[in-house]
């Protein structure tokens, strides 16, 4: 099978990712749309592994995994205290930031 | 097969402070609260102190490190300075007497029960120290990095931990809550852009490290379309974290919503290490493309500045005219990457080196002038400090002229350095746009000078706190540094001039 369709596979997802980053409220949905693009990344990464016949590709997959984990371990402790203390999640309501 | 070899010498300074990152975790973790203040701030500053001396040490070394992931050579020697001189005076600004400026327990629900207590009983957690530390270790790292993997990763470890350190404010806090969340969501949305860039740019070059991409770019001659999508989408990620335009619009929100040290600390070292790191990849990785990217980036410098200097006008509250001053310098930083040559090269480090001491003074002015909720940001209520607090307002003047880039300030030496560069390579757009934001800028800075000194001062309970001797040496140290570096700024510049070389 032509890698290439995994290349446009990985712009599918990571155009996905960033649609639903912009499109949607809840801060926890916003955030998984996030570890999609970065999904989207690793994906890009070991098909260009396998056409470049170099493993650099996926050892970066592998770290991108470990990163995406502490991103995941920060975020949910910011977006776990946000909801604590407003009982709401949504990104519109996180707007006492203005001119 | 041999194991590889790691340079434990020339990695020093960044693996002093990661050791002692990592010490500050167990203090946090084993010690009792009554040495942890004592301890943790011991821990950093010495990690800090010993990780310069250890850099100066190595300061002749221009060689590749850790299997070619990484680049000590003199422009990492002179970023790495810079990045461990600010995220000490960040430090000091940090570890103020009595920590007015962050929560006791950040997990505890903002006016409960739990939250007075912790207060009142002064159970303060103090692990802002080995946050500090990590981030520090990050912002010496990304400048350093020679691979796109090294690159990411060193970008995270500088990020996250800022995040977090944006959520930490003791007064206000739902606004400094906010300020983490968002600088969280869209840092995270700028390094997924970051990382898929980083795959197409592999995709083309069959290589993470810069080395290898400069060879592939020299040999298709520059004109593979992966390879211009890649360099697109990373250079998305590197411009939100120097935060120009288009993608400024979190650094008005999160430099107001941090506690000020750390939006000061922020303010100076992710500056440095964008900017470093952006250096070493449009300098060393892509040089070979810049007709592609200049155009773009001679764009994107001309509307950060425009924005930068337009908006802060309209701005209220001193902290987000500083986030505002912040996205100008930005636009003025981009001109000396436009430049592409060894003066554009010096000239981006010497502004970077002043840069950073007059903005952590700013922000350190700030931190003292409070009222009984905190510190006071609206700027109509600065109105008549030059009567109440003559020398306050001095130093803080000062400062703004730093910013200004008026003659006989730091900021001046740093601006004229980097628009003779760009004008020297002929980019003369850039330069015409930069004067003209200079000339904008320099009214709201001195709007506020103004304001400061002949307008009569309301009586609202505004004050000026006595400071602790941390904060005096922070002040004190930036306003001597913007000052020295106006009059005699030769030392520096030559200095500079002599170390700025990448390792070939």
């Amino acid at each position: 099978m032509n890698p290439m369709n995994y290349i446009y596979l990985s712009c599918i997802l990571f155009s996905l990712g960033a649609a639903g980053v912009l499109l949607r409220r809840n801060a926890i949905v916003v955030f998984m749309c996030i570890e999609l693009m970065l999904n989207a990344a690793n994906l890009a990464f070991v098909t260009f592994s396998r056409m470049n016949g170099t493993l650099d590709g996926q050892i970066v997959a592998f770290f991108t995994m470990v990163v995406a984990a502490c991103e995941v371990v920060v975020g949910l402790a910011i977006i776990v205290t946000i909801y604590r203390s407003r009982r709401s999640a949504s990104v519109d309501d996180a707007r006492l930031l203005r001119l | 097969m041999n194991a590889p070899n790691i340079e434990y010498g020339i990695l020093g300074p960044i693996l002093i402070v990661l050791a002692a990152a990592l010490i500050g975790v167990l203090i946090e973790a084993f010690v009792s609260r009554r040495y942890r203040y004592i301890l943790q701030t011991g821990t950093a500053f010495a990690a800090v102190a010993l990780a310069f001396l250890q850099l100066v040490l190595i300061r002749q070394t221009s060689s590749k490190a850790a299997v070619s992931s990484m680049s000590i050579d003199g422009v990492t020697i002179v970023l790495q300075g810079s990045v461990l001189i600010f995220g000490f005076l960040g430090l000091l600004l940090i570890a103020e007497r009595g920590f007015q400026s962050f929560t006791a327990q950040a997990a505890a629900i903002p006016g409960s029960n739990e939250e007075q207590k912790a207060l009142v009983s002064g159970l303060q957690q103090t692990e802002v120290f080995p946050l500090t530390l990590f981030a520090i270790s990050g912002a010496m790292l990304f400048p350093a990095a020679n691979d796109l993997l090294t690159l990411f990763v060193s970008l995270e470890v500088l990020s996250l931990p800022l995040y977090l350190m944006a959520g930490l404010s003791q007064r206000r806090r739902l606004l400094s809550q906010e300020a983490a969340l968002k600088y969280f969501l869209l840092g995270a949305f700028s390094s997924a852009f970051f990382l898929f860039g980083s795959a197409f740019i592999y995709g083309q070059a069959g290589s993470t490290t810069f080395d290898g991409i400069r060879k592939s770019i020299v040999e298709s001659g520059g004109s593979d379309q992966f390879l211009l999508v890649g360099l697109a989408l990373l250079t998305v990620g590197l411009l939100f974290k120097v935060s120009a335009a288009p993608f400024h619009a979190w650094t008005p929100d999160v430099y107001q919503g941090s506690p000020t040290p750390v939006t000061a600390f922020m303010a100076a070292v992710t500056k440095v290490a964008a900017f470093g790191a952006a250096i070493r990849i449009y300098y060393f990785a892509v040089g070979g493309l810049v007709w592609s990217w200049r155009p773009i980036l001679i764009a994107i410098s001309i509307v950060t500045m425009a924005i930068g200097t337009v908006i802060a006008i309209a701005q209220k509250d001193i902290k987000r005219v500083l986030a505002y001053s912040a996205i100008a310098h930005s636009g003025f930083l981009l001109t000396g990457i436009i430049a592409l040559s060894k003066d554009g090269l010096n000239a981006t480090l010497i502004y970077l080196f002043t840069y950073g001491f007059t903005t952590i003074g700013t922000f350190a002015i700030v931190t003292l002038v409070r009222d009984s909720g905190g510190e006071v940001s609206d700027l109509n209520r600065w109105a008549g400090l030059g009567k109440r607090s003559p020398l306050v307002a001095g130093t803080f003047t000062l400062f703004l002229l730093g910013l200004a880039g008026i003659p006989l300030t730091s900021g001046f030496v740093g601006k004229f350095a980097i628009f003779t560069a760009a004008y020297k390579s002929g980019n003369i757009s850039v330069v015409v746009a930069g004067v003209l934001a200079s000339a904008i800028a320099a009214f709201f800075y001195i709007r506020i000078i103004v304001m400061m000194y002949f307008s009569d001062p309301v009586e609202d309970g505004t004050s000026v706190v006595i400071p602790s001797a941390m904060t005096v040496a922070t002040i004190a140290i930036c306003a001597v540094a913007t000052l020295v570096m106006g009059i005699y700024p030769q030392p520096v510049i030559s200095a500079i001039n002599s170390l700025a070389f990448f390792a070939g």
